[in-house]
């Protein structure tokens, strides 16, 4: 270990320690002092632009800082946005209220924690809709990992006033099947038969011991089923194998970055709805009206892309103008070749 | 044992992020952790679910001797850990890429090639009225019509046996023109992904563990 | 023996894939079951494989005293700490409050998000310095990213509202380019795609593609 390196990790060991003791909490600025902030970070933007069209390019840890500011004041911020609503999310919202209570959910959890801040606002939202209206939920996953954020999920759900009062039994109004390797194949096999793919539940409960997947033979006893998808096996898979094949009716959360892949089959109708990364969890919690961690996130999502679009507008600035004002040096210093 | 999960938590989320200044050992520290923990965490979660609940419990309880010829294909896939006997691990690896392979020439031509190519040749006004996507509104009819130009533009792109000249290089223009509006998209979502979880490990270091977020 | 029984065995289940979709009926249908299983646990075992292996390099580094091989000691001792525990706990090792559990959403969880979570700081500086509206396709790569970036949060509208623009108006040609330009372009890569991964398939069923076998 380096002298610096001791250093930079004892001045980090200081600032965790002023602002876990000695900082009063919770922090939250007014509505001005969000704007000061915001005019303040734009006129450091503005100087930045400057500096870069001389032909200053800022470091890239000077990008770092940006995105974190961009990232973590509107965290402490008072700002509220209205947020519109897709058709894609309001399929999905439509498909689960059209569902009669005592109808069969079947969610399945392909994405693990990396994902969990864009996935888990929509599982939980889900979650908290469907036991609203009384409909039952088969859970599983195809990534080991996703069974487990599924119990994460549904232990904040339970906790909500609403959904506690109904006293909801394991394995009569929702069950955790686990996880199952072989991607794709695990999907086909259940279009036969689920019990051979989940014999046990999460906890090694038989199948059979389960009254609400006891008659539950394969995807034709599934009224629904949603989708949270990280990457592979995902969204992708499932519609090539159950919605295509097995004829189920499905909609999907995916991370942003895969969303774009899914509109052709959203536009197929292999898929009835879908939500994108962040934004579609906001949208999902405004359609349902059960406000939450994506909702709140939004400020700092606006922030950050703002900052992204500022950084690409400065570095092509630069390009443009620094290329035509060397141009002129180059000319007036009689060169021009 | 909660306080001082959070702690930990915390103390691996630094380390991690300490990586933009520069590479140092507590990042070291905690990219070793994460590869062993994660490593670990597969072997015990597909002992349990897989070796223990699809292949010991089956043959227990249910009396399905089948499954001994997939684990004996399991056994000889580890023996590539015995260098003098791991070309044998080539009979499991090619049970799997035969599935594979014939599992998706029937998955992608039915679902990205059948579905697709039929949705693409929508007729101009649909007779399903009321349908959000397929009215026959104006809005939905240029949406037809820009996704069947879009689709077959795109596809002449990529079609490299002829050369991109005349006609069809002007429709391989277009294709272009259409794929790079669609990377735009792709690269607008990409780099919401990628925010989203960055704000995620924020709220955790200022909510979670700091408790300076309301 | 080495291989012709590995592309023996490629041939076979490959065509029986392809054919068990046209016939769902016995002996296809069960075969197919049988089949399912044993791919299920070929890949956990595949994936032990690559546990096992990454022990194997580690220990190795350590033997050897490599540089950084203290790292090695510590990825080590953090598998056998998390597999340890796991096996102790049982069939419920996954339980709340289980010391699996606890390894999971403590350690395991922080370490994986914060490592993808990195990605947004270096995806915003790669873009400052090499994000370039050189062309025409870049340009309308970066005008349609502009578009979907802005349309997509809610700041969007607020921001078409204060240059003019009626309410709403930024999301709605975000959702127009998602619903229509996206889908084309996403719509002919996923055919081209297709098509590539039916003809290899097809390679690899008759034998005429067998790099997967490795060398001799």
């Amino acid at each position: 270990m380096t002298r610096g390196e001791l250093m930079a990790y004892l001045v980090i060991v200081a600032v965790v320690l002023l602002l876990a003791f000695a900082v009063p909490k919770p922090i939250s600025f007014s509505t001005t002092v969000s704007y000061i902030i915001v005019g303040f970070i734009a006129l450091v933007l503005l100087i930045i632009f400057v500096r870069t069209i001389q032909g200053n390019m800022v470091g890239r840890r000077i990008v770092f800082l940006f995105v974190g500011m961009a990232v973590i004041l509107p965290l402490f911020m008072t700002i509220s946005q209205p947020i519109p609503l897709s058709p894609e999310v309001k399929q999905v919202y439509d498909a689960v209220v059209a569902l009669k209570p005592g109808s069969k959910v079947l969610v399945s959890f392909d994405y693990d924690p990396p994902s969990a801040p864009e996935l888990q606002p929509m599982a939980e939202t889900f979650f908290r809709l469907c036991l609203s209206r009384d409909l039952k939920i088969v859970i599983m996953g195809l990534w080991p990992q996703g069974p487990q954020q599924a119990e994460i999920a549904m232990r904040k759900t339970l906790e909500y006033p609403e959904i506690a009062s109904k006293n909801l039994r394991y394995g009569i109004d929702y069950v955790n099947l686990g996880f199952q390797t072989g991607n794709e194949f695990v999907i086909q096999r259940m279009g036969g038969d689920f019990k051979s793919m989940f014999p046990t539940d999460l906890n090694g409960t038989a199948y059979d011991s389960l009254p609400l997947v006891r008659n539950v033979r394969n995807f034709s006893n599934i009224d629904y089923a949603f989708h949270l998808s990280a990457g592979y096996p995902g969204t992708v898979e499932w519609v090539q194998v159950a919605v295509d094949r097995y004829g189920l009716k499905m909609g999907a959360g995916n991370t942003a970055v895969q969303t774009t892949q899914m509109y052709p089959y959203l536009r197929a109708r292999q898929l009835v709805g879908l939500l994108g990364g962040l934004n579609g969890a906001a949208e999902f919690e405004r359609a349902a009206d059960m406000i939450g961690k994506a909702t709140k996130f939004m400020v700092s999502q606006s922030f950050s892309h703002i900052i992204v679009i500022a950084f690409i507008i400065i570095g092509n600035a630069a390009f443009f103008l620094g290329d035509k004002s060397r141009k002129r040096k180059q000319e007036a210093a009689g060169g021009g070749h | 044992m909660e306080i001082f999960g959070t702690w930990l938590a915390a103390f691996f989320t630094l380390g991690i992020i300490s990586f933009l200044y520069r590479d140092n050992a507590w990042y070291k520290l905690c990219e070793s952790i994460f590869v062993g923990i994660s490593a670990g965490y597969w072997f015990v979660t597909l002992f349990w679910d897989n070796i223990h609940g699809l292949f010991w419990e089956r043959i227990t309880e249910r009396h399905d001797y089948w499954l001994l010829i997939g684990a004996s294909l399991g056994l000889m896939m580890l023996l590539r850990l015995i260098p003098p006997i791991g070309w044998i691990s080539r009979w499991p690896l090619s049970f799997v890429v035969g599935a594979t392979a014939g599992l998706y020439i029937i998955n992608y031509f039915a679902s990205n090639v059948m579905v697709q190519v039929e949705n693409t040749l929508m007729p101009l006004f649909s007779a399903k009225f009321g349908d959000p996507l397929f009215s026959a509104s104006p809005y939905s009819i240029v949406g037809n019509i820009v996704v069947a130009a879009g689709t077959f533009t795109g596809l002449v792109y990529f079609f490299f046996s002829k050369e991109h000249k005349g006609a069809f290089g002007g429709m391989a223009k277009i294709g272009i023109w259409t794929i790079m509006i669609t990377f735009g998209a792709s690269f607008g979502y990409t780099v919401m992904s990628r925010m989203s979880l960055l704000i995620g490990r924020m709220d955790f270091i200022f909510g979670d563990w700091l408790g300076l977020i309301r | 023996m080495r291989r012709e029984i590995p592309l023996l065995i490629t041939a076979i289940v490959g065509i029986f894939f392809v054919l068990q979709y046209f016939i769902p009926h016995p002996p296809f249908n069960r075969l197919n079951g049988w089949f399912s299983d044993w791919f299920s646990i070929i890949g956990a075992c595949a994936i032990w494989l690559g546990a096992l292996n990454l022990i194997r390099i580690s220990a190795d580094k350590i033997y050897r005293k490599r540089s950084d091989w203290g790292f090695s000691v510590v990825i080590i001792l953090s598998f056998l700490l998390i597999v340890v525990i796991g096996f102790k706990e049982g069939r419920d090792f996954r339980n709340p409050g289980s010391g699996f559990d606890w390894l999971y959403n403590f350690i395991y969880t922080p370490l994986s998000a914060t490592m993808f979570a990195l990605l947004a700081f270096f995806v915003a500086s790669a873009s400052y310095r090499a994000f370039r509206a050189r062309n025409l396709e870049a340009s309308l790569l970066l005008v349609a990213a502009f578009l979907v970036m802005l349309g997509r949060v809610p700041v969007g509208d607020a921001i078409g509202v204060s240059l003019g623009l009626p309410e709403t108006n930024i999301s709605k040609v975000a959702v127009w380019i998602m619903n229509t330009i996206n889908t084309a372009g996403q719509r002919a890569i996923l055919i081209g795609i297709a098509l590539g991964v039916v003809s290899t398939s097809l390679r690899i069923i008759l034998g005429i593609e067998r790099s997967y076998l490795g060398s001799e």
